[in-house]
């Protein structure tokens, strides 16, 4: 069934709406799967497509609830812009909001308070234009203990326990976190494309995890899943930034272990035929992240590598 | 004057981004003034840029105190207002939220650690800093609560308010806050506009500068105004918000610095279609109009207005 989680008038003949299909089905938990809170992220969209078919067209098999809440930022995935068009706000930093705060305050707070008190909830991003990234779950240390457990459920590639950023604070994932509402954060893929792969993988990482929780009464196909990389501590990534401003250029792709040492690009100048800087590997690693998009200033990330 | 270069940097195919500091006066870091940080701070550059004439007048004519050193940076993000675009270049980031910085890090943390390391030593800093919603300020020195605020400096700016609030999670990377923990007493000033010029509440900023010079003692500097030595400090909870009903063409009836009673219409929406009234905006108290917004557009719950109430203030 599909509901308004919220809804505000736009000034020239148009409401803002936040929707979610709601499926339900006897008692039991409830899992909510959240996406496009940045317009530029759209792997989600494909998931929330396989799950919301897998579960309409099998609600014998639902013991509980499923939220899908496909875009949470709908005019920004409308006009293909990250932030939310005509406030050039990142949504993702000014949650929990505020009940009466102004427009785009108001509606963080009703999207927080619409998710609040799930039995989970998966918060899934796309990286952004820049950056390709391997499937992964990003946990803040303060609710590793508790969401790490769950994260090895979904049989992702990879789970980064890192540590919280003052400016995270601010974001959906730690505002349900931190008032008890247990919320994963999943990355993958890159901005502005599906990778097909990566959103079959997750929906039977998510089934998986539903079946544990025991809102689906079917296992999913394992084949997929995996035994989880964890990476933890100050030292267990290492960060490539750009040393100049150029074009980067790689062979490489994400998802592959590199030896220090290793060319993992190079920065160039099409005026003057010049490599400018050869980017190597600093350590022996997975290399997770992986830049896509070719033009770099000075310091712009170009990859980060799980030390092994 | 000295003109040096505090931070640079190549890019693909644009000139070097470079960041410029203008200082007046030998001996200790005892002011630096911050103009525009985003792209779309016009206001900003604009009275920066008239401190930095001032300043070399008053030190061509000797009007800066022996050992006192003020440093003036007219834009953090030239590439920026070059492009018409408010954030960074490429990413889109927000230098404001990168302090204090960190020189191996991303692009914009790379500048706000550039920028940070000339300006930390300061005694004094001052913000010429706008808000991330649309309108336009009664001119005003805002401060955040850090432990290491000084209310009494802030008087000295002459402005009739001083605004305080608490720290929210996002201000901990912002200039001011970054300022204030590395012991520096920092000011943001709100110079009414931010992406056009308004000549008069750019003299009043200029003049609320050139009133702290003086006062602290490091310049003597003539003002066209006396400001007032008794400002009301206004704490966030003060003031009283006024949000959009509707969505439609916003008739604002009342700008920024205007008294108003309650009751007293402070806008009109109308229908974009049908031309007709769809409501009016009536003030809830009666008070000063602190912040009105200036586009001509409002979604529904967007703040339109926000008023300090008449005998709330102390």
């Amino acid at each position: 069934m599909i509901q308004n989680v919220t809804s505000l008038e736009m000034p020239v003949d148009e409401e803002f709406r936040i929707v979610k299909n709601h499926f339900t089905n006897g008692k039991g938990k409830r899992i909510c799967i959240v996406t496009g809170t940045h317009g530029d992220e759209l792997e989600g969209q494909y998931v929330c497509y396989l799950i919301a078919k897998m579960v309409k067209e099998n609600m014998h098999l639902l013991q509980g609830t499923v939220d899908i809440y496909p875009a949470l930022n709908p005019l920004g995935i409308d006009s293909m812009q990250r932030g939310v068009p005509a406030f050039d706000l990142d949504m993702n930093r000014i949650f929990p909001g505020n009940s009466r705060g102004s427009m785009i305050e108001k509606v963080a707070h009703d999207i927080y308070t619409d998710l609040s008190g799930a039995d989970m909830v998966i918060d899934i991003h796309a990286s952004n234009i820049f950056l390709r990234e391997m499937p992964q779950v990003r946990i803040s240390e303060q609710t590793a203990e508790l969401l790490v457990p769950y994260a090895k459920l979904m049989g992702i590639d990879f789970i980064w326990i890192h540590q919280a950023a003052t400016v995270l604070e601010s974001t959906l994932a730690h505002s349900l976190n931190s008032t008890g509402t247990p919320c994963l954060v999943a990355e993958m893929g890159v901005g502005g494309r599906i990778s097909h792969s990566m959103c079959h993988q997750l929906v039977d990482g998510i089934q998986n995890m539903m079946f544990h929780m025991g809102i689906w009464q079917e296992e999913p196909d394992k084949s997929s899943l995996k035994e989880s990389i964890v990476s933890q501590g100050n030292d267990a990534v290492a960060f490539l930034n750009a040393t100049t401003s150029g074009v980067f250029i790689t062979e490489l792709h994400n998802d592959v272990t590199v030896k220090k040492g290793q060319t993992v690009g190079q920065i160039i100048s099409p005026l003057t035929g010049d490599v400018l800087c050869d980017v190597k590997a600093p350590c022996d690693g997975l290399l997770f992240t992986l830049r896509a998009y070719p033009m770099v200033y000075e310091g712009s990330l170009l990859g980060r590598i799980h030390r092994l | 004057m000295k003109v040096q270069t505090i931070f640079s940097m190549s890019s693909p195919y644009r000139d070097d981004f470079r960041i410029k500091a203008y200082t007046f006066g030998e001996g200790e870091k005892t002011l630096c003034i911050v103009g525009s940080m985003r792209g779309d701070e016009i206001q900003q550059q604009y009275v920066a840029s008239r401190l930095v004439a001032l300043l070399k007048f008053a030190e061509e004519s000797n009007r800066i105190q022996p050992g006192v050193s003020i440093s003036v940076i007219p834009s953090v993000n030239p590439f920026s207002i070059n492009i018409e675009k408010r954030f960074w270049a490429l990413d889109n980031t927000d230098i404001n939220r990168m302090f204090p910085g960190y020189n191996q890090g991303e692009t914009t943390q790379r500048i706000a650690a550039g920028l940070f390391e000339f300006i930390k030593d300061f005694k004094f800093g001052i913000q010429l800093a706008s808000y991330y919603l649309p309108g336009n300020f009664l001119p005003h020195v805002r401060m955040i609560h850090t432990g290491f605020e000084d209310v009494e400096d802030a008087k000295y700016f002459g402005f009739p308010y001083i605004a305080i609030r608490d720290p929210e999670p996002f201000d901990t990377v912002l200039l001011n806050y970054n300022w204030q923990i590395w012991e520096t007493q920092a000011f943001s000033l709100y110079a009414g506009t931010t992406d056009t010029i308004d000549h008069e509440m750019a003299r009043i900023s200029i003049d609320a500068v050139c009133r702290f010079m003086t006062y602290k003692g490091m310049a003597s500097l003539s003002m066209s105004g006396s400001g007032t030595q008794t400002p009301t400090i206004v704490e966030g909870s003060q003031l009283i918000s006024i949000q959009a009903p509707h969505a439609g063409i916003l008739i604002v009836e009342r700008e920024a610095g205007q008294e108003v009673k309650q009751g007293n219409v402070l806008a009109r929406i109308m229908h974009p279609y049908e031309g007709y009234q769809v409501c009016e905006i009536k003030s809830p108290v009666s008070g000063t109009v602190f912040f009105a917004r200036n586009k001509s557009i409002t979604f529904q719950n967007t703040l339109l207005f926000r008023i300090i109430e008449e005998g709330k203030d102390d």
